[in-house]
């Protein structure tokens, strides 16, 4: 035993709590998890707030078919490591039974289709809360997500009649067929998980680190071009250049940015110094004022 | 690095939501491609400035209104701190998220419009932070530009707040005055030269030294217990853990603890912490541990120190504050959640009504509606473990839960 005092930092204590809300509160808990840095400090997390018991609850991701490979290779190991049920739903199969519609053209992305792929899975499996990596320093409709946030039967977001959330208190009653996405990072931001990640020294997959790739700029951001999802015109001129990516979502709407920081210090210092927000780098985001909101409206995490 | 949180109030139109534009655009906490967005909606829109709410109102209807809906929360740092505003709604039919915004704030702003100097909705929103008990309190004087920035309105705005500070029986408060225009920037980062008069601070420079206390900042010992931890394993066959927060105080190994409600009285075997055990625990920290003895500990069961137990009682008196749009009424049945504790709950007797500008109480009234605060008594189905407000803030709060729509429909302040 070490002769120390334990005062766990802020931000984590507060999501271990929420955590152990979650288990205490619903009977079929379920954590998104994409293998992006944010589900992976969640596991982190999780992790902590049960020790020495394992994960209650699997791991779900809804996968697009358009995931980088590295991210694939890691979800998959992670799982293993921990023992915890890993479930993979595919956006590809609502595809070709035609309950889904793919979009085509420059701006084809497959990050809307997610949504009917994780309702019918909540569906398929009676899930009756969601855990999802969602910050309120992301994007400005996430700034006003509860930590308890009640949808409704068709995964929707009544986003102008929210419960109260007073002091730490967590109210998870629902009736059946409702499901609660819960946040327990909510008030972390960007900068936060970075450095979470640097002081437990969590591992992460590569491709957040900066590496060599083929890119092409459109409209001022760096597409992968080593992929064939990304659509591209002939014009669009292919270079090799020093890039990571900030973010971790489908490729065809996850643009990279020019980087030389190769491993998690240099990370952490390229986002205090940035002066793009996060999801500058993502493409689905810019499609209109409210492009969050009315995803988040039909049913998205 | 300390984190500062601050809940803004203020009535509909006073600014916050440019405050807090204002403030993130002149500490340079808007990155490059926010600010285009600010830009270019703002020229869209034909304004001949920044429209900064449009940082904040994240929400369609808020942009298609112009007010704040729900509470948005925004974070930035300074070279010193790191802050989270909760930027709250002001108009009267959001009263509940104003709440829900400053319920977790260490400090406050309440904004009022310099024409208009106190009214009604001020008096609320001040009232509201002397319920909550929040100890540092700015009031901003905001609009100073369109009353040339006259000294002698800052004066008069500022005395009627004071005379309304001495009417109020929490008398704990730092009340800050600052006289400004969020729109222009006057002495919300940078001090302004339309206000000689003024030798305080500017807003941020007094955000920036204020060392507020902790909202659970209580010195006796609280450890509700949320979960507990069987893992069942073959290392681990005969662990028996129990998960919470430590509200309040601290807690070490070789402590004498009393369990609550039952009061079996055990010891502090182990603080553990993930993959390792400590001494001691301190307040704020969620942390595991096990007792020496095999006792029956469930959720929602209390340890704490022997000697330091709280009120034990099927009974209570609290100050509630409705937020439903179904009023409260003597004789229903609730759902109480006292922080991780549940029961059911029976309102016995609406004792008054309290009016937000301390005139006095109305007694005895037939029904409690949106946004009304009163003293209600409370019986219980089973026994909870409480502190009064005053004394301990999470130990001493509740919500209500109605049992027909699961909704949220008020909250307590245990007296």
């Amino acid at each position: 035993m070490s002769n120390t005092t334990i005062q766990v930092d802020a931000l984590e204590s507060e999501a271990i709590y929420i955590f152990r809300e979650v288990v205490a509160q619903f009977e079929k808990p379920v954590l998104l998890f994409s293998g992006g840095k944010d589900s992976i400090t969640l596991v982190r997390l999780a992790q902590k707030a049960f020790y020495p018991a394992k994960i209650p609850f699997p791991l779900m991701h809804i996968d697009t078919g358009h995931n980088f490979p590295e991210t694939i290779e890691f979800r998959d190991r992670l799982a293993k490591e921990l023992g915890v049920e890993l479930i993979v739903r595919n956006v590809q199969d609502n595809i070709d039974s035609g309950r889904v519609k793919e979009e085509t053209g420059r701006y084809a992305s497959r990050n809307m289709l997610q949504t009917e792929t994780l309702l019918d899975a909540i569906e398929e499996f009676g899930f009756d809360a969601c855990i999802g990596g969602a910050r309120r320093d992301e994007e400005k409709a996430r700034a006003k997500e509860r930590i308890f946030s009640v949808r409704d039967d068709f995964g929707q977001w009544d986003e102008k009649n929210q419960r109260p959330e007073v002091f730490d208190m967590l109210n998870g009653r629902i009736d059946l067929g409702q499901n609660v996405r819960v946040f327990p990072i909510s008030n972390w931001t960007e900068l936060d998980v970075w450095s979470y990640i640097e002081q437990e020294n969590i591992e992460i997959p590569s491709i957040y680190f900066a590496h060599k790739r083929k890119i092409f700029v459109r409209d001022g951001m760096i597409w992968s071009a080593d992929d064939e999802v990304v659509f591209r015109d002939e014009e669009e001129k292919v270079e090799e250049r020093m890039v990571r990516f900030r973010t971790v979502g489908d490729m065809s709407c996850t643009a990279a940015v020019l980087s030389d920081a190769v491993d998690i210090a240099k990370v952490v210092e390229e986002i205090r110094d940035s002066s793009i927000s996060e999801r500058g780098a993502r493409i689905d985001d810019k499609r209109s004022e409210a492009a969050m909101e009315k995803r988040k409206q039909q049913g998205y995490f | 690095m300390k984190v500062l949180k601050i809940a803004t109030a203020g009535s509909v139109d006073d600014g916050k939501s440019t405050l807090i534009g204002r403030i993130l655009y002149d500490t340079k906490s808007l990155t490059d491609d926010k600010l285009e967005a600010i830009e270019e909606k703002s020229r869209q829109r034909g304004f001949d400035y920044l429209d900064f709410s449009l940082a904040t109102d994240g929400l369609v209807a808020e942009r298609e209104q112009g007010i704040t809906i729900d509470v948005a929360h925004i974070y930035f740092s300074t070279p010193s701190k790191s802050f989270i505003i909760a930027d709250t709604p002001g108009h009267i039919e959001y009263t509940r998220n104003m709440v829900t915004g400053a319920s977790t704030a260490q400090a406050s702003i309440v904004l009022i419009d310099a024409r208009n100097g106190v009214i009604e909705q001020t008096y609320r929103h001040f009232f509201i932070n002397n319920l909550l008990r929040i100890k540092d309190v700015v009031i901003a004087i905001n609009k100073m530009d369109l009353v040339e920035f006259s000294e002698e309105k800052y004066n008069t705005i500022k005395a009627e707040i004071e005379y309304l500070a001495s009417k109020s029986e929490y008398k704990g408060q730092n009340l800050t005055f600052i006289p400004m225009s969020a729109l222009q920037g006057d002495n919300v980062v940078h001090k302004s030269e339309n206000t000689p008069w003024y030798k305080g601070e500017t807003l941020m420079h007094h955000l920036e030294r204020l060392d507020a206390e902790d909202i659970n900042d209580a010195s006796q010992t609280r450890f509700p217990v949320q979960t507990v931890i069987r893992p069942k394993t073959e290392e681990y066959h005969d662990f028996r853990g129990y998960a919470g927060k430590l509200y309040g105080g601290d807690l070490a190994v070789g402590d004498e603890v009393a369990v609550l409600p039952s009061q079996t009285k055990s010891k502090v075997k182990t603080i553990n912490f993930f993959d390792k055990e400590f001494e001691t625990a301190k307040r704020g920290s969620s942390v595991t541990i096990t007792l020496e003895d095999n006792v029956n500990v469930s959720r929602g069961d209390m340890l704490v120190k022997v000697n330091e137990e709280p009120t034990i009682a099927k009974e209570l008196t609290a100050t509630i504050c409705w937020m439903d749009k179904e009023p409260l009424k003597a004789s229903q049945k609730y759902y109480i959640k006292h922080g991780v504790n549940d029961a059911q709950a029976k309102i016995t007797q609406l004792s008054s009504i309290i009016k937000t500008d301390f005139s006095g109480i109305e007694e005895n009234p037939s029904e409690l509606v949106l946004n009304q605060i009163g003293d209600i008594q409370l019986k219980l189905s089973k026994p909870l473990a409480f502190d009064s407000y005053k004394n301990n803030k999470s130990n001493g709060s509740f919500i209500l839960i109605d049992p027909k729509s699961n909704n949220t429909v008020g909250v307590g302040f245990i007296k």
